[in-house]
């Protein structure tokens, strides 16, 4: 039953209506969903971050003990710099992994940009690491005692900081493919790049706190994750290649 | 540009560390050529193949496809070419089926279902296509890899780094049965393998590194 059969002389041609004209975005779409089903095939590893980030703040407010006033005062930066932690961590094997197995070689081979597929791997990620902390900041902000409005405003500022976080990330991952010390190396390099996304995103619900609203803080997150999508995608690309040669 | 398949390289160089890995190398591969490339371990093999495949520019020379070179026609040589590396290329947590889908749509070439099970089928995989890459031995993932070759009649040129690797007898034979048909078709291939190619009534060329 494991003996290959005749020469490929009999199967039926390749439909060439099908094959001619595959559109722009089909490689992209592939790779998307390709990642989406090992991610769920590897359920328990997407479940990683999540619990990174619950650790982080239940040790944080271990350490600094049952005070509400202070609690809710630290609230925003704890949780976002534990959110920060977990969306980075996982980030580092994005490329490793497909540079051991062979598979970045098929991204570079595909006639589709290269860049536009970076973008369908970062969103696969994202979806699969950034959404659930997204969806899970309510209950990781109860310690913290945060009201309706706030914790609405967290979750609006985790919605548009975690892609920023996933792009810098899988940029300082393709910087530093191959490197020994790789892992260490793409994290200080990108760490210090996501200070502005911190600020604003810790910045916005203190601002809902305080009654000054949250809207320039959220624009601003906005406006980092529409730089942050072409310009870290096109450079992850080029760093691929280079990478690759 | 032409329409026939032809791949030319013309006094090629390739440089790994600020040194040449081999002499120049010129040479023309036409529809129903095979090229094997021998040499020693290290002797650039790789590099070469990598390098016909579009993935490594010339540190000099130039590399064309039907007439262009392949810097002006990125696109056009991707939907061309297929190249299959050292490594098979397939996800660990998918299975081959899955992984088959996902590389033709990768590469401009969607398939059916239907069509990759059957290619599947042809390399002896039929009862595996469900079970995750990651459980199968060496020979079984190279045959997975090499079911490609089964769907890719739209591409002319196969660029193959030792894709005999870990294959039994009866795995070789159905290779040597694609490639055949390959060039039977008009088709053009570039191979490493450490040992001379069995392909009756196909004169495969080598080039010794």
């Amino acid at each position: 039953m494991n003996t290959p059969q005749a020469p490929a002389l009999a199967h039926p041609p390749v439909s060439d209506a099908r094959a001619a004209e595959p559109g722009l975005l089909d490689g992209a779409r592939a790779l998307f969903a390709r990642d989406l089903r090992l991610a769920w095939r590897r359920r328990a590893d997407a479940l990683g971050p999540l619990v990174l980030c619950a650790l982080v703040i239940v040790l944080f407010t271990l350490g600094v003990g049952p005070s509400p006033a202070q609690l809710t005062a630290l609230g925003p930066g704890v949780l976002w710099v534990a959110a920060l932690l977990a969306s980075t961590l996982p980030l580092s094997h994005l490329w490793a992994d497909d540079l051991a197995d062979g598979t970045l070689d098929g991204l570079m081979l595909s006639p589709d940009p290269l860049a536009l597929l970076v973008l369908a791997r970062v969103a696969a990620h994202w979806v699969t690491t950034g959404l659930p902390l997204v969806l899970a900041a309510p209950l990781m902000a109860l310690p913290f005692g945060l009201d309706g409005a706030q914790t609405l405003v967290l979750m609006a500022s985790l919605a548009l900081g975690t892609p920023v976080i996933a792009l810098l990330g899988a940029l300082g991952a393709a910087l530093t493919l191959g490197l020994r010390g790789g892992v260490l190396l793409g994290a200080l390099l990108v760490l210090p790049l996501l200070a502005p996304v911190l600020i604003f995103g810790a910045g916005a619900v203190q601002a809902q706190a305080a009654g000054l609203g949250a809207t320039p803080h959220l624009s601003l997150l906005g406006a980092a994750l529409l730089l942050a999508a072409p310009g870290a995608a096109l450079a992850t690309a080029a760093a691929l290649r280079i990478a690759t040669e | 540009m032409s329409d026939t398949p032809d791949l030319s390289l013309d006094a090629v160089r390739v440089e790994r560390g600020g040194r040449a890995l081999f002499a120049p190398v010129s040479l023309r591969l036409g529809g129903g050529e095979l090229l094997r490339v021998t040499g020693a371990n290290g002797a650039g093999k790789t590099s070469l193949l990598r390098l016909m495949a579009g993935l490594l520019p010339p540190a000099a020379g130039r590399v064309c496809w039907r007439g262009a070179p392949l810097a002006e026609q990125r696109e056009r040589f991707a939907r061309d070419r297929l190249f299959l590396g050292h490594e098979p290329g397939l996800k660990d947590g998918l299975d081959p089926t899955d992984n088959l889908l996902a590389a033709t749509r990768l590469a401009g070439h969607p398939v059916a279902p239907a069509q990759a099970a059957q290619a599947l089928a042809e390399a002896g995989l039929a009862p595996l296509r469900r079970v995750p890459v990651g459980r199968l031995s060496q020979g079984q993932r190279r045959r997975a890899a090499l079911a490609r070759l089964a769907l890719a009649r739209a591409q002319p040129l196969w660029v193959l780094d030792e894709p005999f690797n870990a294959l039994d007898a009866a795995a070789t034979g159905w290779l040597h049965g694609l490639l055949r048909a390959h060039l039977a078709r008009g088709g053009c291939a570039v191979v490493t393998s450490h040992w001379p190619l069995a392909l009756d009534g196909v004169a495969a060329r080598e080039l010794a590194l």
